[in-house]
């Protein structure tokens, strides 16, 4: 039987940021681990963005090992409490375990998560020697993001001495400004990242490439290659009437005043938020669930989250879309905001919304949106936050002359090498491919750091 | 980002003399700056007041409204704010157009300051009007003066130059030259007025806006503006719009968003004081 995490209990911690999932106790591990068939063709391996030897670590871990364990999936990946945290197990490294097939696949997060934490609390990291190698020249890596992280990490692994930039004050991206507290402690992207300091690599905050300084600039400060992961962090907006009404959020706005900038504590923190008793969240990703979950925790009575296709075609992670049920939100699918309508102040008070119906699949392969004429319905609200999606952010794009963009505005790179079209810098993460996941922009910032290595050594 | 000197400009309005050297290297009029003073401080956009790439400064002018920009006004020679980032924003387009006039309302000097001297630089006649409460809260004088080829002087209750409104010196100067631009930075509803005037001439106007923002690089769209019937983000796209198609009451109303919060905060930051 597939050991199942203990969380905290629904009643309590919709009013807490404390975090939900708790992790396993060292006898759940030891029987996770225990049922892992060791394949000879691991196919879980073949799910992992980070290519981790999900087996061997495993295997360690059932023989009662966990550091050794947790050095053996810091081969492959230097966030691995991060990873264990938000990777999206269920469509990658489970959905292919064997073991999925009659029954349930191990449960590889919570065991990588295991390794991870228990690797924190033993402060095995203290211990290891700090890496002061550093002879192969100095590499610049843009955004502190997962694929920032990742290309860093595994360039410092490699030999480089690495810089990375952040024009936010604290590093990690959306890791940091993006995925609450309760589900990503903030204190656990400290250590992972500090865990980068101690192996060499510099962090340069609140350096705005492309305005504190250009990519050209890098150059002739000697950095002998660039890695651009500066995510997709412009947000989206419906376009529809009403939207920069008062107590109109973009999911960015609402979650960076909560995460980073922690308007939760407020007045302790300087950082306001405002949050009335009725919230609507539109859209029904991931970004949608935490803005839900956030929203009941400040305080909201009653949280409902807008979303014009059906439960099938719902973006987030399952985990998530059931965590915020039980938390109480509430879900109006196939219902698709049409306008928003103001108080004299300014203020948000009531969303039109339109009932859909699923027609014929479209390009993205969901079936399509269609109204159902006549059947508008009104809710009453007093916040709203839209979490609809991100785009490219334009400010490194537009200072930087010679760096070929896609036709949505995305990064164009070699898919082989993620070179972009100026030789000697490189991009992955969503500034490439658009929003996607934390580890698919861990895959590309390593994907990237062993291109750049071999760009290197062949300029030699 | 040393404070190297510090000078207090008129009542709750301070002036600092910071050490960036990375940021003024790059600073043109028009830029902003994002500082945060301490671990609990919000992030705050300041204007970029002046610059100088030799000596590698930038000034900065902090009115205290909220609990963090009293704080920071707190703040003396030696000391160094937590963070820094910038250069931030759009610069403001500098072209010789002929006669430019510069109107500030109350701290908008600070803002409007290095857009006069670069317009002044590049051989603008610069017609200069300041208006502010009463004398004592006038700012920059010395420096308008220097970077202008005039410069008259509005207060609202008559205690220096016009009695009345900084609109009404730009009605009369209008009425008097062919002007080719104008540059307005003020409360939002004296830029609001101001466009209103100069729509009536039907001359250009910029305005530079001062929209509440977070990281200040286009990721929050806090800061969205209706310029034109289009979503803008003040923080990327502007500070600087064309006057003639910002909707101004929007901006008001999103400006007054959080002053429940502010009070609260800055009640607390009194009540911590009188405790002390």
């Amino acid at each position: 039987m597939r050991q199942q995490m203990p969380k905290q209990d629904p009643e309590i911690r919709w009013r807490n940021f404390d975090e939900v999932a708790l992790g396993f106790t060292v006898e759940q591990a030891q029987a996770e681990a225990d049922r892992c068939l060791k394949c000879k063709k691991p196919m879980c391996v073949q799910g992992c963005p980070v290519e981790i030897e999900i087996p061997n670590f495993i295997a360690l871990l059932a023989a009662g090992q966990p550091e050794a364990a947790l050095a053996k999936i810091k081969e492959k990946n230097s966030l691995p409490a991060i990873c264990g945290r938000v990777c999206p197990q269920e469509n990658q490294c489970e959905k292919l375990c064997v073991l999925g097939k009659k029954g349930e696949p191990i449960a590889i997060g919570a065991l990588e998560r295991y390794c991870a934490d228990w690797g924190r609390k033993e402060e095995t990291e203290a211990k290891s020697t700090p890496q002061e190698t550093a002879t192969k020249g100095k590499v610049a890596v843009v955004g502190s993001g997962p694929a920032g992280l990742t290309a860093a990490a595994d360039l410092s692994l490699m030999g480089y001495k690495v810089t990375l930039f952040e024009s936010l004050h604290a590093p990690g991206g959306v890791l940091r400004y993006g995925i609450p507290e309760f589900r990503l402690p903030k204190a656990i992207v400290d250590y992972e990242v500090g865990n980068l300091v101690k192996m060499g690599v510099e962090i340069k905050k609140s350096c705005l490439i492309g305005q504190t300084l250009t990519i050209d600039d890098l150059f002739s400060q000697d950095y002998q290659a660039v890695f651009i992961g500066t995510g997709a962090g412009l947000p989206h907006f419906l376009g529809i009437p009403g939207e920069n009404l008062n107590s109109v959020y973009s999911a960015n706005e609402f979650l960076t005043r909560v995460n980073l900038m922690k308007a939760y504590l407020f007045p302790e923190y300087d950082t306001p938020i405002r949050i009335g008793k009725r919230v609507a969240v539109i859209g029904a990703g991931n970004v949608a669930m935490d803005s839900a979950r956030t929203a009941l925790r400040l305080g909201a009575e009653k949280v409902i989250i807008v979303y014009r296709r059906s439960r099938e075609e719902m973006p987030a992670r399952l985990e998530e879309i059931e965590n915020a049920e039980e938390e109480g939100v509430v879900f109006h699918l196939l219902t698709n905001p049409l306008q928003l309508l103001g108080d004299e102040s300014g203020n948000v008070k009531t969303m039109v919304c339109q009932q859909m119906s699923l027609g014929e699949p479209d390009a993205s392969g969901r079936r399509r949106p269609v109204p159902i004429l006549d059947s508008e319905v009104s809710f009453p609200v007093d916040t709203v936050v839209v979490a609809i999606g991100q785009g490219p952010n334009p400010i490194l794009l537009k200072g930087t002359a010679g760096l070929n963009l896609n036709k949505w505005g995305y990064i164009e790179v070699d898919p082989e090498t993620l070179m972009t079209s100026i030789p000697g810098v490189f991009a992955g993460g969503d500034i490439v491919t658009g929003a996607a996941t934390v580890i698919a922009a861990m895959g590309a910032g390593k994907k990237a750091a062993r291109a750049i290595g071999n760009y290197l050594a062949s300029k030699k | 980002m040393e404070i190297i000197d510090k000078k207090e400009l008129a009542p709750g309005i301070v002036q600092f003399l910071v050490d960036a050297p990375l940021i003024a290297k790059k600073a043109e009029p028009g830029h902003f700056i994002i500082l945060r003073h301490k671990e609990n401080g919000e992030r705050i956009p300041l204007t970029i007041a002046d610059f100088d790439r030799e000596q590698g400064t930038i000034t900065l002018v902090c009115q205290g409204i909220g609990k963090s920009t009293k704080e920071i006004n707190q703040m003396k020679k030696g000391d160094a704010f937590l963070d820094l980032l910038g250069p931030l924003g759009t610069p403001y387009p500098i072209n010789k157009l002929g006669t430019v006039i510069c109107v500030a309302g109350g701290l908008g000097v600070a803002p409007l300051y290095p857009k006069a001297k670069a317009l002044h630089q590049a051989g603008n006649r610069v017609l200069s009007l300041i208006g502010a409460q009463r004398k004592e809260m006038l700012i920059m004088t010395e420096e308008m003066a220097a970077v202008s080829d005039e410069v008259r002087y509005s207060t609202d209750d008559g205690s220096f130059g016009h009695h009345g409104f900084v609109t009404a010196l730009l009605q009369q100067a209008l009425s008097e030259e062919k002007v080719s631009e104008i540059v307005a930075v003020g409360p939002v509803p004296m830029m609001a007025a101001t466009v209103k005037v100069a729509k009536e001439f039907n001359v250009p106007i910029v305005v530079s806006l001062n929209a509440l923002m977070i990281d200040g690089t286009g990721m929050c769209g806090g800061c969205r503006v209706t310029v034109g019937g289009k979503t803008k983000f003040c923080c990327v796209d502007g500070p600087a719009f064309d006057g003639a198609l910002v909707n101004f009451e929007e901006l008001l109303l999103r400006q007054r968003y959080y002053h429940e919060q502010e009070k609260e905060a800055c009640h607390r930051c009194r009540l911590e004081e009188a405790g002390k």
